[in-house]
């Protein structure tokens, strides 16, 4: 692992401008991603993980764009690029895996031309050098008769497989960080296990950077080193995978791991969060979760949550939790 | 995939079949054929006898076989207003209705698709919504009127193009052109922009719809997030999913470009099968409404089918279905 990290995100805050107002989707997020490590992104479905991942690649969609902050990637201002520069990056120097792969391959191109394609477009290669490395790529995502298969079009491969397709071709122009979001929700739960070990491999083997985007705990423990906990749009909880899951800090992440039904607690109830994330349009005065959270004492519902800077770097909360327990460890 | 070719081949017989029934039909429907042939002057064995030797004693099963028969090889019998062989006439006006229909679908087919390109990538721009607008009048004008309009600003008023006919026509063969005079293609420019601007216009729209739908798609989104050029995003991963439906519709449109050129040949007084057509009508020559009628059957028809073959080409997974058996 070197000093500096491949993926520095500072400050990040995306708005969204609306009849009904300016959203902000991603508010004021800070994380840096090292090389061979998975950084897991969780939270609710509109926290803004996506919204994260998409905006480090530069695939917002207007009207949504970076209104302040930095995305660096190995010290190149991403988040400063426009047109060609941007897209000579897109692919070569960071890739993404999207959710389903029935849908994220061109039906109409074999798989072998799309990655021949994105090869040829990053690196200086022959037609026939790119097609070497097409098969490379496919063998060493797991596809067995690489050769063969390289001319099948997507809707001959299982759904796993293709997943596997994705990820070679994300991969395909060695870029030093991948985006994966969500890339096991969509696969059956013994074809996750099987993605999650893949990602894991090529991570370690190419010491790439991994921005894991899930909101299934299960895949976090299983696969990162460290987790970004998002609530409405802010970071709520950041730390080693070991230390969140176990002595969570913020209310928000005690109570999703306390929803998330693990083999090893055997029968026990699971408690829910009452209420829903409240609507970007709609925030609640006060720090975000206060509504929902069962500690909330005054100050929470009057001052904005504090950010992760303003705290231990850890839990972005007036009254954090666990502290005791951190306490203890170091004495 | 043989199956499927066998399959839309049976079908393509049994609508001719139909088609051939309503064309053999008509000429029921305009009173006895014996009381047109023979004169006041005629006896009832006259009569019986004609009955005979034409065929028309025996069942209406058995006449239609032989229509049938006949249509097939091509033989429609005499034109009523003519007296000569309908299948003559028809040869003879065939290729000005085919230098038509071809200029103004290929005008409609490569106009349509590259301004519905044009429109769908600059979705917001100022120039493709002017296209956009102008389109509308393309829609929603009817044919005829397109016709005169054009007449009025380029024969009349600017007096640049011929305001009817085909001009000076070259003979190869049995084939005549137009292609080759000067005053044959200026004669062809105004009746194929009034026959293929509406099919334009609607190519157009299609093809942008289409495109904006192929655009939004996760492969395409994929392809971006990959850094593949915006060109080849566009004309590679885009239009070739765009086509598959577009095709169908395009298909449907050529054969009516010959139906509709009716109405284009009667404004500009083409001398096509459109006018043929029309003309037969007002004079009830019947063996010439048959015959016409049998010919845009079978060139729709044909059509289709064709159509249907081009959706395996563009398509894998339609390919891939003969492998598991139909679809």
């Amino acid at each position: 692992m070197t000093d500096t990290p491949v993926l520095s995100v500072r400050d990040l805050t995306v708005e969204i401008p609306t009849r009904h107002g300016v959203l902000r989707p991603v508010d004021d997020m800070s994380f840096d991603i090292h090389a061979g490590e998975i950084m897991g992104v969780v939270g609710e479905s509109g926290a803004g993980k996506s919204m994260t991942g998409n905006a480090v690649i530069g695939l917002l969609d207007p009207p949504a764009r970076i209104v302040s902050g930095e995305v660096l990637l190995s010290g190149t201002p991403v988040h400063k690029l426009k047109g060609d520069a941007l897209r000579r990056l897109r692919g070569k120097r960071m890739g993404m895996i999207f959710q389903d792969p029935q849908t994220s391959l061109n039906p109409l191109l074999t798989v072998g031309d799309q990655l021949s394609e994105t090869i040829l477009e990053h690196l200086n290669v022959t037609q026939q050098e790119a097609r070497k490395r097409a098969i490379a790529a496919l063998e060493e995502v797991g596809i067995p008769a690489a050769r063969q298969r390289i001319g099948s079009y997507p809707h001959e491969f299982s759904g796993g497989m293709r997943q596997r397709v994705v990820i070679a071709l994300a991969l395909c122009a060695e870029p030093d960080l991948v985006i994966a979001d969500e890339p096991t929700t969509a696969l059956d739960v013994s074809v996750q296990a099987q993605i999650i070990a893949l990602l894991k491999r090529l991570c370690r083997d190419r010491g790439v950077a991994v921005m894991l985007v899930t909101h299934d705990m299960g895949v976090i423990a299983e696969a990162a080193d460290r987790v970004a906990v998002m609530y409405a749009g802010r970071m709520a909880e950041l730390g080693p995978v070991r230390e969140v899951l176990t002595n969570a800090r913020h209310p928000y992440t005690a109570g999703l791991m306390e929803s998330t039904p693990l083999a090893s607690q055997g029968r026990k109830r699971l408690r829910q969060i009452p209420g829903a994330m409240p609507r970007l349009g709609a925030l609640p005065g006060g720090c975000a979760f206060s509504p929902r959270c069962d500690y909330a004492q005054d100050r929470c519902r009057q001052e904005p949550g504090p950010t992760l800077k303003r705290c231990d770097g850890r839990a972005a909360c007036w009254f954090p939790l666990n502290t005791a327990a951190k306490e203890e460890a170091k004495a | 995939m043989l199956a499927y070719i066998i399959r839309r081949v049976g079908q393509s017989v049994l609508v001719l079949l139909v088609v051939g029934l309503v064309a053999f039909a008509m000429f029921h429907f305009v009173g006895d054929p014996i009381d047109n042939m023979l004169g006041q002057e005629r006896t009832q064995a006259d009569i019986e006898r004609l009955r005979v030797q034409l065929g028309l004693d025996k069942p209406f099963v058995v006449q239609y076989w032989r229509f049938l028969e006949q249509a097939a090889q091509g033989n429609f019998g005499l034109s009523y207003r003519q007296g000569r062989p309908v299948a003559e006439i028809m040869i003879e006006r065939l290729p000005a209705t085919l230098e038509l229909a071809f200029v103004s679908g290929l005008m409609a087919l490569v106009g349509g698709i590259a301004l519905g390109i044009f429109t769908a990538i600059n979705r917001r721009g100022v120039s493709a919504n002017v296209v956009m607008t102008a389109s509308l009048i393309g829609v929603s004008l009817p044919t005829f009127l397109i016709g005169i309009l054009l007449i009025y600003v380029f024969s009349v008023e600017l007096g640049w193009l011929p305001s009817f006919g085909r001009g000076e026509v070259t003979r190869i063969g049995g084939w005549t052109t137009g292609f080759l005079t000067e005053s044959g293609l200026k004669a062809l420019i105004l009746p194929a922009v009034t026959l293929g601007l509406y099919q334009m216009t609607l190519i157009m729209r299609l093809v942008r719809t289409e495109m904006l739908e192929v655009l939004r798609m996760d492969y395409i989104r994929f392809a971006r997030a990959r850094g593949i050029r915006e060109k080849s995003i566009n004309f590679r991963h885009a239009l070739k999913n765009t086509l598959v439906p577009v095709v169908t519709v395009m298909g449907l449109q050529v054969g009516s470009i010959i139906a509709f050129a009716i109405i284009t040949e009667t404004v500009f007084q083409w001398p096509g099968v459109g006018l043929l057509f029309i003309n037969a009508i007002q004079f009830v020559d019947i063996p010439v409404m048959a015959a016409y009628l049998m010919m845009i059957s079978v060139m729709f028809v044909g059509i289709n089918l064709i159509v249907d073959m081009l959706y395996f080409a563009i398509d894998p997974r339609l390919r891939a279905d003969r492998t598991t058996g139909g679809h």
